[in-house]
């Protein structure tokens, strides 16, 4: 029975390294990150001056956020080299920084991240005396709820969450989450429709679709919301094709769906790709949805504080700060930059949106205690 | 050259010897048992009794097993369900497919068997991620199946995004692990044993149902595992195919780790699944099936 001497030696292993491990050892190392203030005294972020450069700078971003001809000009002006990197999610990056995987100087969190990151001491607080382009920011975007005193990100660019069509297959049809909840409206589209794989984000176009909006939900911890949400979900489940956070935009041009719930930003991208991009629409919904901001933020894992300022400010700059606007047509923070964004995204109220659809638009707050919940409440209504 | 003398000592002096070879040769697998095994299981079972904090980060001030608790809520065991009964389906079409074709493999000429060997790895050749998306091309409505029911005037018909599509591409994955196991019992088999049965007068089916089937049980079990296993808890097929509609536990640990951010959560059913699968494999060691 060689076997099962195999067996009993790996499991007497495993209680051998069970034994030889204290979890004293595990506790340390993950209450081994140290406090904000600390950190900052500790990178000597607050010596660095407007536009000093400490070494080369190390930028973790989302994918295909920005014109790589930034990055270029970025290194011709300050004579460093940017080491960039990729992730696809706010969690995805996170785990990183929290792993400390690798010595992030920048990163991009979305709001509800710089949330998460500040109440994990992970990010370290800015020196704003380094930042001399910081007044070029609307105010509109300046102490916002995930970070009141903004000492700790920056707004780097916006955008909504909102429903891609069709217009080719659809024709005219009213922006309204009844696209996509609405049996009256949605039924002749069964099978057709995709929605992002994403609990928060399918969660907030549910409730607004029944007139409430996550923050109040969260602030009167209303259950029944969440539960009358689900409800819809579960609904809308037998009609949806699938659930996507990454694909979307392709899909939808592809032909695999007519209706996708996604970000405005990854339409755009989608829809400047085809031939026929007067065929489809990204339409922000009038009950409202999702409007987020990603920050450019210092983690902990900074080792050259100074060039990560330095890249902070020149993305503030007007001009940059355009640019970033007119590659990947998400909204831009920077009022100062507006003269130099191209008039047809500036008038685009998919990408600017005016009245009812900006009042209606909320950001993801921190979901604390309800979030499992409303995790949960997603999963369900799959099945 | 003088013969040694005859030393009890000698002989002791060599089993010791052979001994320390022994343990200096398997250094290296245990090295890479106790990195690669030990001591990521211990850190998953540490996990797995962590607390969530409301922030989602992993806290390991207190033990609890909450994560455990968990486990017990209706949504996993609608999951596991689903899970099980996917990978169930997956190895009784794998077998179904696989028994006759292995049959077939093992009675042909040593040439042919060889030849049709390698066609059944030449998949491996290529990346099984690449793989998967060209079935994504395949069950998806521009796909060969969806024009064809365009050009008889018909809705284009699409697989892409349904559970029939998840079965296809996890049958299409593990069926080379079901091949082999099967083929290499079927080509142990002793063929007078058959032939004498036919000489008793059995016809057939009796003859493959009371002879066959038995001697190559543990090709069976051990293809029958193989392709389990790994469908229980596969997640690039149905997160490529499945659209991520009907939740699978792959995908479902995957969000633990990912969007939910609870990782004790994550670890306890993977600590839970490793359970099971140590179970069935007790189970095909107490069967008397032999390697692979």
């Amino acid at each position: 029975m060689k076997r099962w001497t195999i067996l009993l030696l790996v499991l007497a292993m495993t209680a051998a390294a069970c034994g030889g491990t204290d979890p004293a050892d595990t506790t340390a190392s993950a209450g081994g990150v140290g406090s904000d203030t600390t950190m900052a005294e500790a990178t000597g972020i607050d010596a660095c001056a407007p536009g000093e450069t400490d070494g080369d700078l190390n930028f973790y971003n989302w994918a295909e956020y920005i014109d790589p001809d930034l990055i270029t000009a970025f290194e011709t002006e300050s004579g460093i080299s940017v080491e960039y990197t990729e992730y696809e999610s706010n969690e995805q990056m996170l785990a990183q920084v929290e792993a400390g995987a690798a010595p992030y100087d920048l990163v991009v969190p979305s709001d509800y991240m710089v949330d998460t990151m500040l109440a994990e001491g992970l990010l370290v607080k800015l020196n704003k005396s380094a930042l001399s382009n910081l007044g070029n920011l609307d105010p509109a975007f300046v102490n916002l709820p995930f970070d009141p005193t903004s000492d700790y990100s920056v707004p780097y660019q916006w955008g909504t969450t909102g429903i891609g069509i069709n217009t080719a297959t659809l024709g005219d049809v009213d922006p309204s989450w009844d696209l996509i909840f609405n049996p009256a409206v949605a039924d002749q589209y069964e099978g057709r429709i995709s929605m992002l794989d994403d609990p928060l984000e399918a969660m907030v176009a549910a409730l607004h679709y029944l007139g409430y909006t996550l923050e109040e939900v969260i602030a009167d911890n209303n259950l029944d919301a969440i539960a009358e949400a689900e409800a819809v979900l579960t609904e809308a489940n037998a009609r949806v094709a699938k659930y996507d956070s990454v694909n979307f935009g392709d899909d939808l041009v592809n032909g695999e769906v007519d209706i996708a719930h996604g970000w405005s930003g990854g339409f755009f991208f989608s829809f400047a790709e085809v031939d026929n991009p007067d065929d489809y629409a990204y339409i922000i919904p009038k009950e409202g949805g999702v409007r987020w901001v990603d920050n450019l933020a210092i983690p902990v894992t900074v080792e050259h504080p100074c060039s990560a300022l330095a890249m902070i400010d020149f993305l503030l700059d007007a001009e940059n700060g355009a640019q970033l606007t007119n590659w990947n047509y998400y909204g831009s923070p920077n009022q100062a930059s507006e003269e130099f964004i191209l008039p047809e995204i500036l008038d685009d109220p998919a990408i600017y949106p005016t009245g009812d659809a900006l009042e209606n638009l909320e950001f993801i707050p921190q979901t604390g205690e309800l979030g499992l919940e409303l995790q949960d409440a997603f999963l369900r209504s799959k099945g | 050259m003088r013969k040694p003398a005859f030393e009890p000592g000698l002989e002791k002096a060599a089993e010791a010897a052979e001994r320390r070879r022994g343990f200096l040769l398997g250094l290296p697998a245990y090295v890479y048992l106790v990195v690669f095994f030990a001591v990521p299981f211990f850190i998953v079972f540490v996990t797995s009794f962590a607390r969530r904090s409301a922030t989602g980060a992993t806290k390991y001030d207190e033990f609890s097993t909450s994560a455990y608790v968990k486990l017990l809520d209706p949504l996993v065991g609608t999951i596991v369900w689903r899970s099980f009964w996917i990978a169930t389906i997956t190895t009784a079409v794998c077998l179904l497919f696989a028994y006759p074709f292995a049959y077939y493999i093992a009675t042909r000429r040593p040439a042919v068997r060889n030849a049709l060997l390698v066609l059944v790895m030449i998949p491996f050749w290529s990346n099984f991620l690449v793989r998967t998306y060209a079935w994504r091309f395949i069950l998806g409505s521009d796909g060969p199946l969806g024009t064809l029911t365009e050009a008889m005037g018909r809705e284009p018909f699409r697989l892409l995004f349904t559970p029939a599509a998840i079965l296809i591409g996890l049958v299409y994955g593990f069926l080379p692990f079901m091949v082999l196991p099967l083929y290499a019992a079927i080509e142990r088999l002793d063929w007078r044993l058959v032939e004498a049965a036919r000489d008793l007068y059995a016809d057939g089916w009796t003859a493959f149902r009371k002879v066959t089937l038995p001697l190559t049980r543990s090709g069976i079990i051990a293809g029958s595992l193989l392709v389990f296993v790994p469908s229980f808890g596969a997640y690039v097929t149905p997160a490529i195919l499945g659209g991520g509609k009907d939740l699978l536990l792959g995908s479902y640990i995957v969000t633990q780790f990912g969007q939910a951010r609870n990782r004790p959560l994550g670890s306890a059913l993977s600590i839970v699944i490793m359970a099971v699968m140590l179970v069935a494999l007790m189970i095909r060691n107490r069967s008397g099936a032999e390697e692979i």
